[in-house]
């Protein structure tokens, strides 16, 4: 692999002519298989998938806090679906059903794996690039067409998908159950597929690339913990994501083909379908073996993003490093045989809940063991502030409260009272939206520097940032567990048919408030991002002082990211305030030590 | 032509970075990645399948009673042609594995002969893969079905064989308006009609006194136990008050053979394996004439036939199941 020395900040491409690597603008900025210009077009375009599907959940909310009230939101943003600026009843639907598909798989799966795979695997393993910069392009413009495919779905005639973003059959095979089950549906499909062999050629490419290309000296248990996580992500991904194609191919069969692999005894309007045999709990079983392991595709590698940006900025070793390894791989295998519980009401067997709430109460250790290590690193830490750190800690907090009530919904008996109520939806936003956000956020302000060339993004607008979306966050999220309590259904368009829930729409109107708030203050960040991307500061070469190796690398992107040599690794990546037998420092005036730097004279490597 | 692990000083780990752990390209672990992958997705197919046929134990076609064909032979010979199919795919991953070896030893006439031996095998079992198919979906006996979408099958009741509907249907006169698009009359197409019509089969069944009606029910204990149910005259004929349509052969919405979705599975698996087969031969035909120019002698290594033999040899073991799960239990 040859090096080049591309020394220019902002000037365009195609004036560099000095270089006999010559780069077009096409080739850097469009097809380029550089894995820091693949990681800004996975984050750009997963942010702009968030704006959209934020926007979406802003809608929704409006309607339940003000039932069938007139909007001139509405009336601008959904046109013919809002006659009069009333929002319908099918587009309500499909607003519920594309904001989870869309933050589920566009933002929280390849906005966050894919941006922070492909910008922190090559630089923290020491690798010049991944394995194949070819497939990793390939990967991005796969998920580039499926995110255009997806966006299109929204304009057909009769609306996109609407049967929420697990698609249970019959509503998503049945082309004439419902108006989102037609067009909408198929292009959701389409869609989907493609995002599968993206994700599929992602993962293939971080696990080889961890494997195969980490630097002389830097062993497995050398690795920062964020590479850890996106590598057990990418195992998920490759386990887990060829059993949805299995579900969406035979989806699709049945949908055009008039196979009866999900369907059975189906009248509709008078008339009797002829699908027979069908079962949608097989549907079920086959989504949520994906499902499941989904929602751990999304969390681990915001878990591995906190671990690394709290160690750092706790100036302190993670506590437990083996441990935080050792829950990574507990929770990955525990997340694929737990799916069940996500189906204690659908009919399955009774005994085979008792044995799926076994196993879902299980990954309560690993996840416990994480939670106690952030804690414990941050313990006695010399805590630097800045936002990453911030929403480092805000995801710890959101994780904890989010978990204990997965306690609740993860016991079968328990479980049944609250099923597909709001307690559900606050569970999950919790413990798997806002921390894998917030895990997003952190790694965003802390890796800006590395991924926009030494700018650093502003500090106070950054903590407004924080401060509003950690308070507006838990002002939406925490009273939904009381209206779930209380028996509000989800996905239900108004709930103004039942009486017992009137005195709850001022908890509603509440929860809407916080949340076009904190949509609100998002708008903050997206200034400071795009301002920092222009004219942002340029800060020190290593502004966090820390010791993994993607702080050796010049700030200016060069296409095999170290000029020279691959730097050798003689150390961990947490030797933060490492100290000798004087209790000095064991570099005099500097509480860290890159991984770079050999073992000092008389210097023992932590038993870690 | 594998690259060697660099070992270095005795003192350094395998997994201590620099070096490939696993002895392997990243090229290669791709590939194993990537079969792993597909292997769940066939998984979930198979998984799906015995999902809906545990579902259904009790009334599931009798494989050996289905696939009893083989090309240019009349008679009953079950499982015949499909051992030979299984046997020809196998073969061709042991040509294939021969080709992978002599790429090894660098000897590219001998890459280049297994290797059309692998594309050879690969195009005989997708013919007969496509025969099968053709022979499923025309079928042979007939039956039809009731109003509650079960199969009837019929049975002559002095040979106990199968009786198909042309040998016991009586031909009633009808009049049928042939139209042609020169009579420039507005009509549709004709689409999937049974060579007899429903009053044909049962003015037949009727007049025949020794046909007797078979179920999709198989017999769950006694002396007939795993055969299907064999009505008497008496229930047979009021079996086939019931009937409602003629059925012959099978396409993904209902078959002749039984529950519905024996066919919906039997198509869509074997047909994705059949793509999987089909794309492993185009790949293995790229592959070959790359031999033949001489791509991999110039790299040095074959890694590439390695790669591709990976997945034939996957593709050969996924069969192994599909016909175990198919035609075996």
């Amino acid at each position: 692999m040859s090096v080049t020395a591309h020394a220019h900040v902002d000037d365009h491409a195609h004036d560099d002519h000095a270089h006999h690597h010559k780069q077009t603008f096409v080739t850097k900025y469009i097809f380029s298989q550089d894995h820091k210009m693949i990681s800004r077009q996975f984050l750009i375009t997963g942010l702009i998938m968030g704006v959209v599907g934020i926007a979406m959940s802003i809608l929704f909310r409006m309607q339940l806090a003000w039932p069938g009230e007139s909007f001139g939101v509405f009336e601008a943003l959904l046109g013919k679906w809002a006659p009069e600026g009333v929002m319908d009843a099918d587009v309500y639907l499909a607003l519920v059903t594309i904001h989870g598909t869309l933050m589920v798989f566009f933002v929280l799966t390849q906005g966050l794996s894919g941006t922070f795979s492909n910008l922190l695997i090559p630089l923290q393993i020491g690798a010049r690039d991944m394995a194949s910069g070819f497939l990793n392009m390939v990967s991005y413009w796969l998920f580039f067409i499926s995110s255009v495919i997806m966006v299109c779905s929204l304009f057909v005639e009769a609306g996109p998908a609407a049967a929420g973003w697990t698609i249970y059959p019959p509503l998503s095979a049945l082309p004439m159950a419902q108006p989102g089950s037609g067009m909408g549906m198929t292009l959701w499909l389409v869609s989907m597929a493609i995002f599968i062999a993206s994700s599929l050629l992602g993962s293939l490419n971080y696990i080889v690339t961890v494997l195969n290309l980490r630097t002389k000296g830097m062993s497995m248990t050398r690795l920062p913990l964020t590479i850890w996580a996106f590598f057990v992500t990418a195992i998920i991904g490759v386990v887990s994501f060829p059993v949805l194609l299995s579900a969406a191919l035979l989806l699709i069969m049945d949908r055009s083909f008039g196979t009866s692999f999900f369907l059975s005894d189906i009248f509709i309007q008078g008339e009797v379908l002829h699908y027979q045999g069908g079962s949608p709990v097989l549907y079920e079983h086959l989504f949520w073996f994906l499902g499941h392991p989904e929602v751990y595709i999304v969390i681990l590698p915001a878990m591995g993003i906190v671990s690394e940006v709290m160690a750092v900025n706790a100036r302190k070793p993670i506590f437990g490093y083996r441990a935080m390894i050792a829950s990574i791989l507990a929770i990955a295998f525990l997340s694929t045989i737990v799916w069940g519980h996500h189906m204690f009401v659908s009919g399955m067997n009774p005994f085979l809940g008792s044995v799926f709430t076994f196993t879902t109460l299980l990954i309560a250790i690993p996840s416990a063991v994480k939670a106690f290590n952030w804690i414990t690193t941050l313990w006695k830490g010399n805590l630097q502030m800045n936002p990453a750190m911030l929403f480092s800690i805000g995801m710890v907090s959101t994780f904890i409260t989010g978990g204990l009530t997965g306690i609740i919904l993860g016991d079968s008996t328990l479980d049944i009272n609250v099923h597909d109520t709001y307690f559900v939806i606050a569970h999950f936003h919790l413990v798997m939206g806002i921390s894998a956000l917030y895990g997003m956020f952190a790694g965003i302000y802390h890796w800006f520097p590395k991924m926009f060339e030494g700018k650093m993004m502003n500090k106070n607008l950054g903590y407004v940032h924080f401060w509003v979306t950690a308070i507006g966050s838990y002002g939406v999220f925490f009273p939904m567990h009381f209206v779930g309590m209380a028996g509000v259904p989800r996905r239900y368009y108004e709930n103004t048919a039942f009486p017992m829930f009137d005195e709850l729409t001022d908890i509603q109107v509440l929860m809407t408030v916080f949340a076009i708030i904190t949509a609100l203050v998002q708008l903050v960040f997206a200034f400071n991002f795009v301002r920092s991307i222009f004219y942002g500061k340029v800060g020190p070469k290593n502004p966090w002082k820390a010791n993994s190796l993607e702080w050796t690398t010049p700030q200016e992107h060069i296409h095999g990211n170290w000029p020279g040599a691959i730097p050798e690794v003689h150390r961990w990546a947490y030797d933060y305030s490492k100290v000798d037998e004087n209790g000095e420092y064991v570099i005099a005036g500097q509480d860290f030590i890159p991984q770079t730097v050999p073992l000092q004279e008389g210097e023992e490597e932590l038993q870690h | 032509m594998d690259t060697t692990v660099t070992t270095g000083t005795a003192k350094e780990s395998v997994w201590g970075g620099g070096n490939q752990p696993l002895g392997a390209s990243y090229g290669k672990m791709m590939m194993w990645f990537f079969i792993v992958s597909d292997a769940l997705t066939f998984s979930g197919f198979l998984a799906s399948y015995g999902f809906s046929r545990f579902k259904f134990i009790e009334t599931w076609p009798i494989a050996d009673e289905v696939f009893t064909h083989v090309p240019f032979f009349h008679g009953n010979y079950p499982m015949i042609y499909v051992a030979f199919m299984t046997f020809i795919l196998i073969m061709s991953s042991v040509t294939m594995v021969l080709a992978v070896d002599a790429g090894h030893k660098m000897k590219q006439n001998a890459v280049i002969w297994y290797m059309f031996l692998t594309i050879i095998g690969g195009a005989i079992f997708l013919g007969s893969q496509a025969w099968e198919w053709a022979t499923f979906i025309k079928g042979d006996y007939g039956a039809v079905e009731t109003n509650g979408g079960r199969i009837l099958q019929f049975v002559n009741a002095e040979t106990g064989e199968r009786a198909a509907l042309a040998d016991f249907a009586k031909i009633l006169p009808s009049e049928r308006a042939h139209h042609e698009r020169k009579n420039g009359v507005w009509f549709y197409e004709e689409g999937y009609k049974p060579s007899f019509s429903l009053d044909e089969v049962r003015e037949g069944f009727l007049a025949n006194p020794n046909i007797l009606i078979r179920t999709e029910a198989i017999v769950q204990e006694g002396e007939r136990e795993g055969h299907k149910t064999l009505l008497t005259r008496e229930q047979s004929l009021e079996k086939i008050k019931d009937a409602k349509l003629v059925v012959e052969g099978a396409n993904l919405i209902r078959n002749e053979y039984g529950s519905r979705l024996f066919a919906d599975f039997f198509f869509f698996i074997t047909g994705f394996h059949g793509f999987h087969v089909f794309s492993g031969v185009v790949i293995n035909v790229i592959i070959f004439f790359n031999v033949i120019l001489g791509t991999y002698e110039r790299r040095g290594h074959y890694e590439m036939v390695e790669k591709v033999g990976l997945y034939w040899h996957f593709v050969d073991l996924v069969w192994v199941f599909v016909f175990t799960f198919f035609y075996l239990v």
